[in-house]
């Protein structure tokens, strides 16, 4: 046994490899991630396939301890330590035509990076996406700028999605009034409630029309009614488009408008199926 | 059958490949009208708040050229013929360049929502900066000309030169706002040192000294100054505006050739990260 003088080592596991934490989450043996071959339904069309995906992030860890020791630690070079994140985990999925897709689990389980690397924003470790058409995310919120009035932010979203200027002139009107902003509209952004920028920001969005679309919680906008509308409107592009990715917390709205779910925890796919077969088990493990 | 079997009997593409450089550019040519409007509404936005509103675009650079103007008008025993329009030129053309280069350098890394949350030709972005500097610049070169003409100088029609000038500067300008994108990318301390850069460049680019009379000691640096771009672009507007001023007509052509070079060099070496830009690391 090696005597233990600096802590520091710790921090950093790379220098003593036998000193690095347990992993704090055991991949299950059982796990569907852990066997290579993906089984295939033949009698539906593939939309996205997602093959053995693993995500991992280089971060730096500032994990600066107080008082004399820190001041030690800001003499020695190279004690910062690049601590690796694995966010996810060897997932692998098929999803079909028309299918629409809940994706649950609890915070940082890695959902959200799972969505991210389907749209290609981040770039898998390890495995791959492939996708019939660029998944989008259903989002804009970033493009726009709140010293600007609405209506000139229907513009720059609208183009920021890929329209042109006509298809944008002619869908101003409807943008308008399905985010119930008519009043309003020539108001700069940053005099919006949160509800009303929320309810600009996805009636934008959701004007596209997408043959693979992932929504991260975006339900949750808006007041009540707004809350009804919104899920309408998702149900409607859902049919009109091909395939819907639905991450949330509420299993109410998964529910209502998921026929399949992927439950997944510590960056593993749990489970895989019906919907209320899983939130069953989701809801249950949770207790 | 593996994964990628299957998807290659459905047809199906890997997602986040780096578009082939063609159909790169195919791609960023139809999001233009992204780009003119990002940068438009910026420019309104910044300035919407303040009380002068766009009127800031002119006085800046006015302030600018009056401050350097005033301090090394002082402090120079040697200075060059007509001395304000000379440091009204350079002062003005000179910020499109520390503009577009710093707004470049900026523009991955400061829009990090958007492209973590939109797939587009990530281009689009240091270019829309540039755009956004180059409107800056037109209202302060109707000023510049103002400016020339209360200091005495005769409107002419070689004025006009300033147009080609313009179209091979900006040129040269996004490629140089395309290579500090991608490096900002890669190093984010770069940020930290470009305002260092850029104020060396200033202060050897020719923007307040002539440099044949500072340097005429050491005719081997004279010789040097042939070939550098800005100070080349900053001669060739001088010349084509001032009175009374020459400039060799070769700086053209190698104004030219650095423009160009720099263009398709930044581009490629910014389209080759394409997969990188989203990664949050």
């Amino acid at each position: 046994m090696v005597e233990l003088t600096n802590f520091d080592d710790l921090i950093n596991p790379r220098l003593h490899g036998r000193f690095e934490p347990e992993p704090v989450y055991d991949v299950p043996a059982d796990s569907p991630s852990s066997n290579q071959s993906m089984e295939f339904d033949e009698t539906r069309t593939p939309v996205v396939i997602v093959d053995n995906l693993h995500v991992k992030y280089q971060v730096y860890s500032s994990g600066k301890s107080v008082g004399a020791a820190g001041a030690k630690r800001l003499l020695q070079s190279s004690t910062r330590g690049i601590r690796e994140v694995h966010a996810v985990k060897g997932v692998s999925f098929v999803a079909y035509e028309n299918e629409s897709i809940g994706v649950i689990g609890s915070n940082g389980s890695g959902k959200s990076t799972l969505m991210r690397t389907i749209t290609g924003l981040t770039t898998p470790a390890e495995g791959s996406v492939y996708a019939s058409s660029r998944p989008n995310m259903l989002g804009v919120g970033a493009a726009l700028i709140p010293d600007l009035s609405g209506d000139k932010n229907i513009m720059l979203g609208g183009l920021a999605l890929g329209y042109d200027r006509q298809e944008i002139n002619e869908m101003r009107e409807d943008i308008t009034k399905f985010a119930e902003l008519e009043e309003f509209i020539d108001l700069p952004m940053r005099t919006y409630s949160s509800g009303m920028s929320a309810r600009l920001k996805f009636a934008i969005a959701a004007s596209k029309q997408h043959d693979i679309l992932i929504v991260d919680e975006a339900l949750a906008v808006g007041d009540a009614r707004f809350r009804k509308r919104s899920e309408a409107k998702i149900r409607e592009i859902r049919e009109n488009a091909g395939t819907i990715f639905l991450v949330s917390h509420s299993m109410n709205s998964i529910l209502d408008t998921c026929n399949r779910v992927i439950w997944i925890e510590k960056g593993v796919l749990m489970m895989d199926g019906d919907s209320k077969t899983v939130v069953d088990a989701y809801k249950a493990k949770k207790k | 059958m593996t994964a990628a079997e299957y998807a290659a009997q459905y047809g199906l593409k890997r997602v986040g490949a780096r578009p082939s450089l063609v159909s790169y550019l195919k791609q960023a040519w139809a999001r233009r009208d992204f780009a003119f409007e990002l940068a438009r509404s910026r420019l309104h936005a910044s300035n919407q708040r303040n009380r002068l509103g766009m009127l800031w675009v002119v006085i800046k650079p006015t302030m600018n050229a009056l401050m350097y103007g005033a301090i090394f008008g002082l402090l120079q025993t040697s200075k060059p013929h007509d001395f304000p329009v000379y440091v009204v030129i350079g002062v003005c053309l000179f910020e499109f360049f520390t503009g577009s280069v710093n707004s470049g350098a900026k523009s991955i890394t400061g829009n990090a929502a958007l492209v973590q949350s939109l797939s587009f030709p990530r281009i689009t972005l240091p270019i829309a900066s540039v755009i956004q500097q180059f409107l800056t610049l037109v209202p302060m070169l109707g000023v510049m000309f103002i400016y020339c003409m209360i200091l005495g100088t005769t409107p002419k029609l070689s004025w006009l030169m300033i147009i080609p000038l313009l179209i091979i500067f900006t040129m040269f300008n996004t490629g140089m706002a395309l290579v500090c994108a991608r490096l900002t990318v890669h190093v984010r301390d770069f940020t930290q040192i470009l305002p260092l850069i850029t104020r060396i460049l200033f202060y050897t680019s020719g923007v307040l000294f002539g440099v044949d009379r500072i340097l005429n000691a050491f005719p081997v640096l004279v010789r040097m100054f042939d070939f550098h771009p800005l100070y080349q672009a900053l001669q060739i507007a001088r010349g084509s505006i001032m009175n009374g001023v020459e400039y060799p007509s070769f700086y053209w052509i190698v104004l030219s050739v650095w423009a160009v070079v720099a263009l398709v060099g930044g581009t490629i070496y910014f389209w080759a990260a394409e997969e990188r830009y989203g990664r949050v690391d």
